[in-house]
C-alpha cells in the first residue's frame, strides 16, 4: 500500500504519517516512511510518503503509483495529482493556504480545484479544518484526516484508536480520539 | 520488538550499543537528529560545537583518550572539518571513531550536492554506507569494529532519504566498552613531517588490507538471480534498484563503498553479460570499475543530477516506460519556503530593501530575505561568508561602495565561522557594516542551542558568548543592539553605522517567533482595520498571514501570531492587535 500525505510546512503532516506508521506495524506489515526535515517545513510544500506490504524496498512513492493521497490543502491536492494510481483515491482538506507567489501577486491561486480535480479523478473533499474546531481545536486537523484516511484502509479500526492513544500526549487523548471520530463517520 | 526508526536515529541506537561515549557535532540537515537522539542516553557525553572542524577535533580528542567517539554533520560540513580528518587518516586512533556524513542529493536543504565518497578517496578513510535504518544501526557498529581492527577512522556515509525514512530496527544490548588506556605516544600521535612520513606507509599498508577486505567483508554481498544483467549498487540506490527491478537481476550490493573491491567486482561481472553501476551523484563506483577494466553501464545513460527513483531505473535498464498518470491541465503555482509569521528577520529584510543597501548574506532561516517580496540578499556562499564577501567587494570597488555593503550573519553561523571573518575586516581596515542576526537560536536546523543561547544540548544552563565584548576584543569601536521590530530604530542605526568610516557591527536582536518563550509573548492576531488606504505597504514584508483579496488586504487568523510588525510599518495606524 502506498500513502502519499502532502501539506503545507507546520500543518502537522509529520505526526499523521507517524501515526500511520505505527499502525501498519501494528497490523503485521514492513513499513518505510520518508519524511520532509529542514527547509521546506518553513512554509513550503511536504510530502511525506508511507509504504506498507509484506517487503518495501523503497521509501519513495513515484508518480502513478499511490494507492492513497492525503492532502491537507488544495493546492497541494492539485500539485500530488500526477502522483495517484490511476484509479485511486484522493482525500482532501479543502483549506486553501496561499503561497509567496500568490501573496506577491507573482501566481495566482488555482480557481476551483476541488472541481477540477474531481473530473479526473476519485476524490473526497472534506472540511477538516471546521470539524476540528468542532472537536476542540484547529491543531486536530491531522487526526480529523487521519481518521477519513482510517476509512479508506482495510486496517481495523480498533488498531487506529489504539495508535492514536500511545502517539498522542495524554491530555490531548480524548480530543484527538474525538477528532478521528469525526473524519471516521463523515 | 521491532521499532520504526529514522535512520538518523537508528545510528544513534549504533552508536549506543557499540559503547560510545562522547559525541560532538554541529547540526545540519539531513544529518541533525542523530546527534539530538543521542541525548537519549544518559551515558553519553553529547555536544553541539561551535562548527565541524571543532566537533572533529573533539571527537578525534576522545578516541585519542580511549573512548569511542562520534562526530556528525552534513556533507558540506565535511568540508569545513576537512583539515582535522586528513591528518588524523595518517594518526590512526585508540578508541574507533567514526565520522557519520549525510549527504543531499537533489539539495532538499543544502547549496550543493557534493558527493562525499571522494573525500574517503583522498583522505584515505574507509567509508560505509548503509540503505535503510537497521543497516545504519548494523553498519555503525561494523565501523567501530573496523575502526579499532584497523587503527583507521571510519565514515558513515548517509543520504537524505536513508537519514529521514523510518524503517524497521530491532534494539539490542549495548557491548560491554571499557574506556582503553591512554598512553603517550609521539611517535604515533604527534605529526610532525618525520613522524608522518613513517604514518603514511602505515596508512598505505592499511589501505591495502582494506581493499583486501572488501572482497570478503560480509557488507559486500552477491544476490545471484540466475540473470545475465548484473547491477553493481549501494546505499538508497540499491533500494531504488531492488523496488524497480526485483530479482529480475544480479545485484553486488556494496556496504562498503571505500576501498572498493577489486577481485569481487571483476568475478561479479563475469558471470554477467552486461553490468550496471546505479549510483546517485559522481561515477565513483563506475571510475573504479573502468580502471579494473570491467565495461559498465552508468553515467552514459543515468544522470549526475539529483535522486534517482525506481521508476527511472526500470526504465533504463528493462526498457519498461513508467506507469501512466494523471496529468492535470493547470499547473500549481510553486510553494517556496518562506520565513514564519512573526519571524524576526522580516523585519531586517524589510528595513535593508528601504536603504537600497548591497546585502552579502549567509546560511539559514535569513537566506529567505532573497526571496520576493523582500529580495534584499544578494549572495550567499557557505556559512560564514558573508563577512569575507563584503570585506572582499569593498576591497575591489572602493570605500564608497563598501558604506553600502552590509553583511547579514546568524547568530549560530557567527560563531560557526563569522568571527574569523570580522577579524579580518577590522585586521584590514574595512569599514563595512556587519549585522548579526540574533534570533537566540539556530533556527533553520530545527532550533538547536549554540554558544550564544546558554544553554547546553542537553539544556542545562552554560556560560553565553557575549557578543558585544566579543566584537570588543576583536577590535570593533561601533557596535549597536537593535530589535528588528523597531522599524524606525533599525533604519536610523543603518543610516548612521554604513556612513561611518570604519567597521561597525549592528546586533539585531529578537528570538524566533517559534521559540517557546516567544509563543508566550506573542498573543492574539492583528487586524486591518477601516482606516486602511489600500497602499499595500504591509505587503511588501512578505508575511504569509497577509494577502491581497480583491483589492482589500485581509490578515489571516489562523496564520498570524499577532508579532506586531505590520503595526510598526502601516503608515496610517491601520493594523490592530485583537485578542
Ligand atoms: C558547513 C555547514 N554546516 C551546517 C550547515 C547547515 N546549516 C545551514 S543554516 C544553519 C544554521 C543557521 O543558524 P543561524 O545562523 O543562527 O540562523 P537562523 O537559521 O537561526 O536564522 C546550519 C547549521 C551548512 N549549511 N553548512
Amino acid at each position: 500500500m502506498n500513502i502519499m500525505i502532502v501539506g503545507v510546512g507546520g500543518q502537522g503532516t509529520l505526526l499523521a504519517s507517524r501515526i500511520l506508521g505505527r499502525v501498519a506495524i501494528k497490523a503485521g506489515f514492513d513499513v518505510k516512511i520518508s519524511e520532509v526535515h529542514g527547509m521546506s517545513q518553513r512554509g513550503g510544500s511536504v510530502t511525506t510518503y508511507v509504504k506498507y506490504g509484506d517487503k518495501v524496498y523503497s521509501p519513495i512513492i513515484d508518480k502513478g503509483e499511490a494507492d492513497i493521497i492525503l492532502a491537507f490543502e488544495m493546492l497541494e491536492a492539485l500539485r500530488a495529482v500526477p502522483f495517484l494510481k490511476i484509479g485511486g483515491k484522493m482525500i482532501a482538506n479543502t483549506q486553501e493556504i496561499n503561497p509567496m507567489p500568490v501573496i506577491t501577486g507573482a501566481a495566482k491561486y488555482p480557481a476551483d480545484i476541488e472541481k477540477k480535480i474531481s473530473k479526473k479523478l476519485n476524490l473526497q473533499a472534506v472540511d477538516a479544518l471546521a470539524l476540528a474546531k468542532q472537536a476542540g481545536t484547529i491543531k486536530a486537523v491531522n487526526v480529523v484526516l487521519i481518521g477519513l484516511l482510517a476509512k479508506s484502509t482495510d486496517v481495523a479500526k480498533q488498531i487506529w484508536l489504539e495508535t492514536i492513544r500511545e502517539t498522542v500526549p495524554e491530555k490531548f487523548v480524548d480530543l484527538n480520539l474525538k477528532a478521528f471520530e469525526l473524519g471516521y463517520n463523515i | 520488538m521491532k521499532k520504526l526508526m529514522l535512520g538518523n536515529e537508528a545510528v544513534a541506537r549504533g552508536a549506543y550499543e557499540a559503547g560510545v561515549t562522547v559525541v560532538s557535532s554541529y547540526p545540519g540537515t539531513p544529518s541533525t537528529e542523530i546527534t539530538e537522539n543521542i541525548v537519549k542516553y544518559d551515558n553519553i557525553y553529547v555536544e553541539w560545537a561551535p562548527n565541524e572542524k571543532v566537533a572533529a577535533e573533539v571527537a578525534v580528542g576522545a578516541a585519542t583518550g580511549g573512548a569511542r567517539a562520534m562526530s556528525c554533520m552534513k556533507h558540506v560540513g565535511l568540508n569545513v572539518m576537512a583539515d582535522p580528518v586528513f591528518t588524523i587518516s595518517y594518526r590512526g586512533i585508540n578508541g574507533g571513531l567514526v565520522f557519520c556524513v549525510a549527504d543531499d542529493p537533489g539539495m532538499h536543504s543544502s547549496q550543493n550536492e557534493q558527493d562525499s565518497r571522494h573525500y574517503a578517496e583522498a583522505a584515505k578513510i574507509l567509508m560505509l554506507e548503509p540503505s535503510d535504518s537497521g543497516e545504519c544501526r548494523d553498519f555503525t557498529k561494523l565501523a567501530y569494529e573496523l575502526s579499532e581492527k584497523y587503527d583507521t577512522p571510519v565514515f558513515l556515509r548517509l543520504h537524505t532519504r536513508v537519514s529521514h525514512s523510518q524503517s524497521l530496527v530491532e534494539e539490542l544490548e549495548p557491548v560491554d566498552y571499557r574506556l582503553k588506556d591512554y598512553e603517550k605516544n609521539p611517535g604515533k600521535n604527534v605529526m610532525t613531517p618525520a613522524n608522518a612520513i613513517r604514518a603514511h606507509v602505515r596508512v598505505e599498508e592499511r589501505m591495502a588490507k582494506l581493499s583486501e577486505l572488501a572482497n570478503t567483508t560480509d557488507v559486500n554481498r552477491i544476490e545471484d538471480n540466475g540473470s545475465k544483467i548484473g547491477v553493481i549498487t549501494s546505499g538508497i540506490s540499491y533500494m531504488y534498484s531492488k523496488e524497480a527491478l526485483g530479482d529480475s537481476v544480479n545485484y553486488l550490493k556494496l556496504g562498503m563503498v571505500y576501498p572498493l573491491p577489486k577481485k569481487l567486482i571483476k568475478d561479479f561481472a563475469a558471470k554477467c553479460d552486461k553490468v550496471y553501476v546505479i549510483e546517485e551523484l559522481d561515477p565513483f563506483i563506475e571510475n573504479f570499475c573502468r580502471q579494473i577494466g570491467v565495461d559498465v553501464i552508468g553515467k552514459d545513460v543515468f544522470t549526475l543530477l539529483g535522486e534517482y527513483t525506481p521508476a527511472m531505473i526500470k526504465k533504463q535498464v528493462l526498457g519498461v516506460d513508467p506507469v501512466e498518470n494523471i496529468v492535470m491541465d493547470e499547473d500549481a503555482p510553486v510553494r517556496p519556503p518562506v520565513m514564519c509569521a512573526g519571524c524576526p528577520h522580516r523585519g531586517t529584510y524589510y528595513v535593508l530593501k528601504k536603504l537600497g543597501l548591497n546585502v552579502f548574506g549567509d546560511i539559514g532561516c535569513y537566506t529567505l530575505g532573497a526571496n520576493a517580496p523582500l529580495s534584499a540578499m544578494d549572495t550567499n556562499l557557505c556559512m560564514g561568508a558573508a563577512i569575507g564577501e563584503a570585506h572582499g567587494i569593498g576591497k575591489a570597488r572602493g570605500n564608497d561602495f563598501a558604506k553600502t555593503a552590509v553583511s547579514v550573519i546568524g547568530d549560530s553561523t557567527f560563531i560557526h565561522s563569522g568571527i574569523t571573518g570580522l577579524i579580518n575586516m577590522v585586521y584590514n581596515k574595512s569599514i563595512n557594516t556587519v549585522l548579526i542576526l540574533d534570533n537566540s537560536i539556530t533556527g533553520m536546523t530545527g532550533h538547536q542551542d549554540n554558544p550564544t543561547t546558554g544553554y547546553t544540548i542537553r539544556k542545562e544552563p552554560t556560560k553565553q558568548v557575549n557578543l558585544i565584548t566579543l566584537c570588543k576584543g576583536i577590535g570593533v569601536d561601533s557596535i549597536s543592539v537593535v530589535d528588528p521590530f523597531d522599524v524606525k530604530g533599525l533604519t536610523k542605526t543603518l543610516k548612521e553605522e554604513t556612513a561611518k568610516e570604519e567597521p561597525s557591527v549592528i546586533i539585531v536582536q529578537r528570538p524566533c517567533a517559534l521559540l517557546p518563550e516567544m509563543r508566550k509573548t506573542y498573543s492574539g492576531h492583528c487586524v486591518i482595520t477601516d482606516k486602511c488606504r489600500k497602499c499595500k505597504m504591509c505587503m511588501q514584508l512578505g508575511c504569509p498571514a497577509i494577502s491581497v483579496d480583491g483589492g482589500t488586504v485581509k490578515i489571516d487568523t489562523t496564520q498570524c501570531n499577532g508579532c506586531g510588525l505590520c503595526e510598526n510599518v502601516c503608515p496610517f495606524g491601520a493594523i490592530e492587535k485583537e485578542d
